[in-house]
């Protein structure tokens, strides 16, 4: 999905957490298309489990209308590991992007493990549930998932939580980093005056540890691999990564 | 003694309100102490440059070496002068002139 402009390679940006309150197709409209105005190329949004395929396609619409890609996204809380691999057998070919919020250590593990997780959030206010230390680092860099880290409490949190907050991130940032596990930058916010640049939110990931590159990486290469990815998974010919039907035709 | 370099930036207030250059320049001052402490902003160098009141339009400088701790800080800015507002960088560049044929 990476764009050729030229000589030199443009970045396509991505939001994969971007609240919206789909029921207000007004509000939708709005948002979105202030999203497009910022640069955004590819946005998803959390969806309830129940949505049906045709609110999709008209999102979907909506988002094309304004030159966006609209990608549909799912947030699992699940209470157990046996929770969490039911919901994901249920839900994992509905939606494009399967972000589990890890609740419990059991949950981070299992997530970490399966190659059905897209994403995986933690707790940002209680720092006694970031389960994302170097085991959960090792289980992830074997599985297909990467860090979410949401930047609307850097905007809503002050003091020491802050602090706290930044350095909890600057921790599990340097884990992933030096596990090879992708981090994927993302608003989080529901409200047009929250949201920023894709380049706002490369800077906003300086505090925590990441140079500019990965900054970026964070907010372009790696979600939009994500994104790609499970496209390739969900299309009617995919057989496994680099295989697909081309053709199909009767035996001679 | 080594020349410092310069960085201007050129920003858009999204507000609904119109604050002054000053209570700008306070909001900007405001979140850099606050995301790096009075250390941290005392080596930006940071001077508002231009200010449209009607446009929203500003024109920040700061040192080279810092440019990265003002982005930051700038995208951390969620109100001005009590009011909800954002800034958003439009342009970087290392002369005002170089800037200015940026933005236009």
């Amino acid at each position: 999905m990476q764009r050729s402009g030229g000589a030199a390679m443009k970045r396509v940006f991505a939001d994969l957490h971007l609240r919206l309150n789909v029921k207000d197709a007004a509000a939708t409209l709005r948002a979105v298309s202030k999203v497009a105005k910022l640069g955004y190329h590819v946005i998803g949004v959390p969806l309830a489990a129940e949505t049906h395929g045709d609110e999709i396609d008209k999102l979907r619409t909506v988002c094309g209308g304004v030159g966006v890609d609209f990608v549909s996204r799912i947030d699992l809380h699940p209470r157990s590991q046996a929770d969490l691999t039911r919901q994901l057998r249920r839900l994992r070919r509905k939606f494009e992007v399967v972000c589990v919020a890890c609740e419990s250590k059991e949950v981070a593990r299992q997530a970490a493990k399966d190659r059905r997780v897209d994403l995986l959030s933690f707790p940002l206010l209680d720092f006694r549930r970031r389960f994302f230390d170097r085991a959960e680092a090792e289980l992830t860099r074997n599985g297909l998932a990467a860090l979410e880290v949401d930047v609307k409490p850097l905007f809503v949190l002050e003091g020491p939580a802050r602090v706290r907050l930044l350095s909890y991130l600057r921790r599990e940032t340097s884990i992933a980093k030096s596990f090879g596990v992708p981090i994927v930058v993302s608003s989080g916010v529901s409200r047009e005056l929250l949201l920023r640049k894709p380049r706002e939110m490369a800077a906003l990931s300086f505090p925590f540890g990441l140079d500019e590159v990965s900054a970026l990486d964070a907010v372009s290469l790696s979600p939009v691999a994500i994104v790609g990815r499970n496209r390739e998974k969900l299309g009617s010919g995919f057989v496994a990564p680099g295989i697909r039907v081309v053709k199909e035709g009767r035996d001679l | 003694m080594k020349r410092a370099k310069r960085r201007y930036l050129a920003l858009q207030l999204d507000s609904d309100g119109a604050p002054s250059g000053k209570e700008l320049i306070d909001a900007v001052w405001g979140a850099v102490t606050k995301l790096y402490g009075e250390h941290g902003a005392s080596q930006t160098s940071l001077a508002l440059i231009d200010y449209n009141v009607e446009k929203k339009t500003a024109v920040l400088r700061t040192s080279l070496s810092t440019l990265d701790l003002v982005r930051a800080s700038l995208a951390t800015i969620t109100s001005v002068a009590g009011e909800e507002a954002a800034v958003h960088v439009t342009a970087v560049s290392g002369t005002i002139k170089a800037l200015h044929q940026k933005i236009w």
